[in-house]
């Protein structure tokens, strides 16, 4: 038998992302600085991690309900109302998932019909366009450019929408560009969202790291709540990225509905990732306000050594990546990124590893600390001028 | 806190450019600044810490339990000054409960901080008691792990 027949077309013909084959290169080197990784390089939280051990002691170690349990899914109502001003009933419209990206892939294959089409934009999250694939619909991207500091706005949206369009898929702040949304831009969105009947699937998984406005939350306009499936999770903000728990707050009628998939695909979220969680929802502001203000440091750091080497760099005011230009240089974002690994054992990711519109640029991650910072940022300034110097000859 | 002092306090050692940088001002004015807070006293001093099986010269710690009797006019305060002054005290603290003066005393050996206590310590005025504990083994200082290594086992890359 040939295995390769035998594996469904649908999924076959699914590229592999981007960073993938990026990844397989990087890891075959030694010595190399990374700005290549998309997660806190900050311990969780010892209260978080405390928690954990605390409840493998106390012998938490079976299923909990499906759609998670009772009291994380109170601590996620709390949370989600004191930070984002939106009052969801714990029992009805929570479903705790492992890490946001079930989160997307339950919710997609929930309200995707065959044929849909799903607005979303780029350069985005690696699991966007096929995730709305997956789920059998038809993946609209809008491209979100530096002169609009990568955000999106209602023009664009106005430009690509049909009759088509039932679905609206939003990640702001932007994993990899680190765009976010002013209270307006949320406004005008949602409206265009009310005014096409569209449900939103908004990902604000980086909520908590804005820099330099807090995060404005689609579920905090009025009216947006009972069409918008609001996900979440700890692996960010709380750095707890190998816990795997995200979740996801909807209406009812379609909580219940994403609970089916849930329960039939994964039973219910990690216990032990459950409890740490919990813990992390009622304890853990101080430590990620600490957090916050560090990635600031680094971000302004990157920002300003951008500035000192010529290369161009919107402001990135959430998440924790730069995402600068380099494609005046003369040379393609996937060029620099495998010559600066090569030359300079420095590793960034391509732009375009997050969809087309991405080319010339580099995703740089933030989550590495200040030492490693300064040293990339040293090489990467060598490395500029000497493509510079090369282009001249 | 002050931005400035916040990087500081984590890291001494952060250039005047770097912090520039971190902060989106000019280094000129955080040298300026820097150097208004070691006028003022904002600022006290520089440290390393080492930890301690890289300390060469041998030496102990004490933790010391000091009971005084406040005075009428100064409280603790004048005491406290008299006992601060020692060079082998190196941290001293004002504490609630059983006891008043909670010292860190460092000595070559268990000798020089005995005699230490016994004949400068107790026998000044003011003093009621001491109670002295030695220290074995450092886990923490400063908000810095001492014992174990980190380790970082994140992917390279990823998305």
């Amino acid at each position: 038998m040939n295995p390769k027949s035998r594996v469904a077309e649908h999924v076959r013909v699914l590229p592999f992302s981007g960073i993938r084959k990026f990844f397989d290169i990087v890891a075959s080197r030694k010595d190399v600085i990374s700005l290549g990784v998309g997660e806190p390089d900050f311990d969780t939280p010892w209260t978080v991690r405390e928690a954990a051990v605390f409840s493998l002691e106390r012998g938490a170690t079976h299923y909990t309900s499906n759609r998670g349990d009772p009291e994380l899914r109170k601590s996620i109502c709390r949370y989600v109302a004191r930070q984002f001003g939106a009052e969801y009933d714990w029992d009805k419209e929570t479903l705790v998932t492992v890490g946001v990206s079930e989160a997307i892939d339950v919710a997609l294959r929930t309200i995707v019909n065959p044929g849909d089409e799903v607005l979303y934009h780029e350069p985005c999250f690696v699991s966007y366009r096929p995730s709305i694939i997956l789920a059998g619909g038809v993946p609209v991207c809008v491209e979100t450019r530096r002169e609009d500091q990568f955000r999106l706005t209602r023009a664009m949206l106005e430009k690509a929408v049909t009759k088509k369009t039932r679905v609206l898929m939003l990640n702001f702040p932007c994993n990899p560009t680190g765009a976010v949304l002013g209270q307006k831009d949320v406004e005008d969105i949602a409206d265009f969202c009310i005014r096409h009947d569209l449900l939103l699937l908004t990902d604000e998984i980086y909520a908590e790291l804005t820099y330099d406005s807090k995060h404005v939350s689609f579920v905090s306009v009025p009216g947006m709540k009972e069409r918008t499936i609001f996900l979440h999770g700890m692996s960010k903000a709380w750095a707890m990225t190998g816990f795997r728990i995200g979740y996801a707050c909807a209406p009812a009628e379609i909580s219940e509905n994403m609970m089916k998939l849930h329960q039939y695909a994964i039973m219910s979220a990690p216990t032990t990732g459950q409890k740490a969680a919990a813990e992390a929802l009622e304890r853990g502001d101080a430590a990620v306000t600490e957090m916050v203000a560090e990635y600031n440091r680094r971000r302004n750091y990157l920002i300003a050594a951008f500035a000192d080497m010529g290369v161009s760099c919107h402001t990135p005011a959430g998440a924790f990546y730069a995402f600068p230009y380099v494609g005046d240089l003369g040379i393609s974002s996937e060029d620099f990124a495998m010559r600066f690994l090569e030359e300079k054992s420095v590793a960034v990711v391509p732009g375009d590893a997050f969809g087309q519109c991405g080319a010339g640029f580099l995703r740089c991650a933030y989550a590495t600390g200040m030492d490693n910072i300064r040293e990339a940022m040293a090489r990467m300034g060598d490395f500029v001028a000497e493509i510079r110097a090369g282009k001249k000859k | 806190m002050d931005e400035v002092l916040n990087i500081l306090k984590k890291n001494a050692r952060t250039s005047v450019e770097d912090i520039a940088k971190m902060t989106r001002a000019k280094p000129e004015e955080i040298a300026a600044r820097i150097a208004e807070y070691e006028r003022t006293g904002a600022i006290r001093g520089y440290r390393t810490l080492i930890h301690e099986n890289h300390l060469t010269e041998e030496s102990v710690t004490a933790v010391i339990e000091v009971k005084v009797q406040p005075e009428r006019e100064g409280g603790f305060d004048r005491i406290a000054r008299r006992i601060s002054g020692f060079p082998e005290v190196t941290n001293m603290y004002l504490m609630s409960g059983k006891f008043d003066l909670l010292l860190f005393v460092e000595g070559k050996n268990l000798r020089e901080v005995a005699s230490f206590v016994s004949e400068r310590l107790a026998t000044l005025d003011g003093v009621l008691s001491t109670g002295t504990h030695f220290m074995l083994k450092t886990y923490k200082e400063d908000g810095v792990l001492m014992d174990g290594e980190k380790i970082d086992d994140r992917l390279q890359v990823s998305p």
